[in-house]
């Protein structure tokens, strides 16, 4: 409970969402689950709340908090189990309009971030694309140079928030001999000719997050709605993935705890041969480490992300954990399901949904190869 | 009209209480504590009488250990204007009892002179149920306990109050003591950028020394247990079976 790191108002903070999820969330999520998406006055309502502008200036209804912060949201919204949730809410704050905050001119972030941390403007961030993920560099999407702004072509795919979203921050190739100085950031609005959204894709988890393919059709982009400098984005791009992979190690961290929380309640009651499952010690013992792997990665989630707070270089140490964690909640939810028995393959279960949104956690964000190599690069 | 609320920080309601193994007490090491609930739903009156122009300042008061500050910062966030913590204790497990509570409150409110006191009808963690009594009592004022409404209307309060069976509504004359209940209210959310704004309303730190109160208590735990654990139940397969079981094993009917 006690933390070197976490403040009073952490704490508060931590109060408050706990709460949330459990009156706003948990009894309304398997209806977004059917739906497909998260309804907007509930984005809206955390909006209210603060919770969309933990880390953004008070001028624009934020608090000015720094990264723990962040990890405070996610671990609450992983806690809710339902990922698909939890991913909604974070790629907004945490991953999408990063890019509007970070690069935005002071005219920008005047016009979209007071927005954005009500609620009302919900982002999304389009990089990938059919062919290419893992290897940014290797987009296609181009924008070409008109009078007034820039035209964009190409296609995103398995973009969160895609299908609802009001303002998407595109990467786009814009020329150039250097590839890492080719890719340039717009910030595209919903309704904007030339942009829709091709499909909507059905998914194995997260399945209240709506997830799209995006199309960009002759899609005029003017001038102001550039963000950062031409040549500029594959760098912010990076720079804000550390943000992002740490976020989603935290959250993963926080499913994997509440997983062996929900499975301790079941094998402790649970009754077989004369006993409780708990009673095995082949149970107990599996449970256990796996228990002390999670405390353990936790502890160095907060850990780097104080020390990112202050301003630490941790590329390393944010990748390490990126596939640490990615990995390690696919292994939980795997022994949690087993101890489950039958009754953790059946659908309708949290333990069963948790196990089907953890997948993406080893994909998403830097699959976890392409981390291990981020951090090998390092060694 | 000043109004003063006494928060108690309390283990969360979420926690699962443990027992110690030496039966001396419950188990606080490394639990998540919490306002206690009910003083949570007398912040958020005191919050709307003051929205109401009814109330022009909030204090909170918290006895307790040096923690309790965060429990007087969470009343601050909500909306609470500013706090005073009464360091009487430096280990969790030493629980203030009601008497030296209510003493030092009686001074604080000398001191500060509120219109009204709102407390929680009790604290989850003892269930002592006592505090607000004893400090209607020592202060002698009138006194609403169990409120599920209250009105101020002029030098006198209108409490509705939950007794077996219905409800009862009563006036009192002010300034007094009300005790709330679940229901007066559903305490609001302390947004974010309030939280921010809590930590800098002043917090005075004080001991019961200042109020010249001894703290030390009268009460002596003798053993606390654990409720017995349930047993497990029994599938029958019709109400023929039940009935039987009802009439030969159980013998009720
Ligand atoms: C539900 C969901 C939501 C998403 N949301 C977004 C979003 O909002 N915005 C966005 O831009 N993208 C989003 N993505 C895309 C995600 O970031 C990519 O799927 C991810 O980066 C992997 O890219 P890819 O799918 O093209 O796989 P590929 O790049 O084709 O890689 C496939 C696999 O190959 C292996 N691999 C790749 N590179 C290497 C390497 N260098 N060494 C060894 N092995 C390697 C890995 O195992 C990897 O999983 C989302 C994806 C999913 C599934």
């Amino acid at each position: 409970m006690t933390s070197p790191f976490f403040t009073g108002e952490h704490a508060m903070l931590r109060d408050q969402l706990r709460r949330f999820v459990a009156e706003e969330v948990v009894p309304h999520a398997e209806a977004w689950e059917a739906e497909g998406s998260v309804p907007r006055d509930v984005l809206r309502r955390m909006g209210e709340l603060g919770f969309l502008g933990i880390r953004y200036g008070e001028q624009w209804g934020g608090a000015d908090m720094d990264t723990l912060g962040s990890v405070v949201l996610a671990e609450e919204l992983g806690r809710s189990t339902f990922g698909g949730f939890a991913i909604t809410v974070l790629v907004h704050t945490d991953m999408a309009s990063v890019h509007v905050a970070n690069a935005g001119t002071p005219e920008q972030r005047a016009r979209w971030m007071p927005g954005i941390v009500a609620g009302e403007t919900v982002t999304a961030v389009a990089v990938t694309e059919p062919g290419a993920g893992s290897d940014v560099k290797g987009i296609a999407t181009r924008a070409e140079q008109i009078p007034g702004g820039w035209r964009l072509s190409g296609s995103k795919l398995f973009i969160t928030n895609g299908v609802h979203a009001d303002l998407v921050c595109v990467a786009a190739k814009t020329g150039g001999e250097r590839p890492s100085r080719a890719v340039t950031m717009f910030a595209v609005e919903r309704d904007t000719p030339g942009f829709r959204v091709g499909r909507v894709l059905d998914k194995q988890g997260w399945r209240c997050s709506d997830t799209a393919e995006l199309v960009f059709e002759e899609c005029f982009v003017p001038h102001e709605n550039v963000l950062g400098p031409e040549g500029g984005g594959f760098g912010a791009i990076m720079r804000n993935f550390q943000n992002e992979r740490l976020v989603i190690a935290a959250m993963a961290m926080a499913e994997a705890e509440t997983a062996l929380e929900i499975t301790l309640e079941h094998v402790k009651t649970r009754r077989a041969f004369g006993g409780t499952l708990w009673d095995r010690e082949a149970v107990r013992q599996k449970l256990a480490a796996l228990w002390g792997r999670v405390a353990a990665a936790k502890a160095m989630v907060h850990q780097v992300a104080w020390r990112d707070g202050r301003g630490e270089d941790c590329v390393r140490e944010v990748s390490a954990l990126k596939a640490l964690c990615g990995e390690l909640v696919n292994e939980v939810m795997y022994a949690c399901v087993q101890c489950h028995g039958g009754s953790g393959f059946m659908a309708d279960v949290a333990i069963n949904r948790m196990a089907r949104d953890a997948r993406v956690h080893a994909i998403g964000g830097g699959a976890t190869e392409v981390m291990l190599e981020e951090v090998a690069k390092r060694l | 009209m000043k109004v003063l609320v006494p928060v108690k920080r309390v283990i969360d309601y979420n926690v699962k209480v443990r027992v110690k193994a030496d039966s001396s007490g419950v188990d606080l090491a490394n639990v998540k504590m919490s306002m206690n609930p009910f003083d949570e739903i007398a912040v958020e009156q005191a919050i709307r009488l003051k929205e109401a122009g009814q109330a022009d300042e909030i204090v909170i008061v918290s006895i307790g250990v040096e923690k309790a500050q965060e429990t007087i910062r969470t009343a601050l966030a909500m909306g609470a204007d500013r706090g005073i913590l009464v360091k009487a204790v430096d280990n969790v497990e030493t629980d203030v009892e009601p008497l030296a509570v209510a003493k030092i409150l009686a001074k604080i409110v000398e001191e500060e002179g509120p219109g009204l006191v709102l407390c929680g009808k009790q604290a989850i963690d003892n269930d002592m149920n006592a505090t607000g009594q004893m400090l209607a009592a020592l202060l002698g004022w009138a006194q609403g306990t169990f409120a599920s409404k209250l009105a101020i209307e002029g030098d006198h309060a209108s409490v509705t109050r939950e007794v077996d069976g219905g409800l009862q509504t009563i006036k009192v004359k002010m300034p007094a003591v009300v005790t709330v209940d679940l229901r007066l209210n559903e305490p609001r959310y302390a947004s974010l950028p309030n939280i921010m704004k809590a930590k800098k309303k002043p917090l005075d730190v004080k001991t019961p020394e200042d109020y010249g109160v001894d703290v030390s208590p009268r009460l002596t735990v003798v053993s606390v247990k654990e409720p017995p654990a349930r047993k497990a139940g029994v599938k029958v397969a019709d109400v023929a079976e039940l009935v039987d079981k009802l009439k030969n094993e159980a013998g009720v009917i």
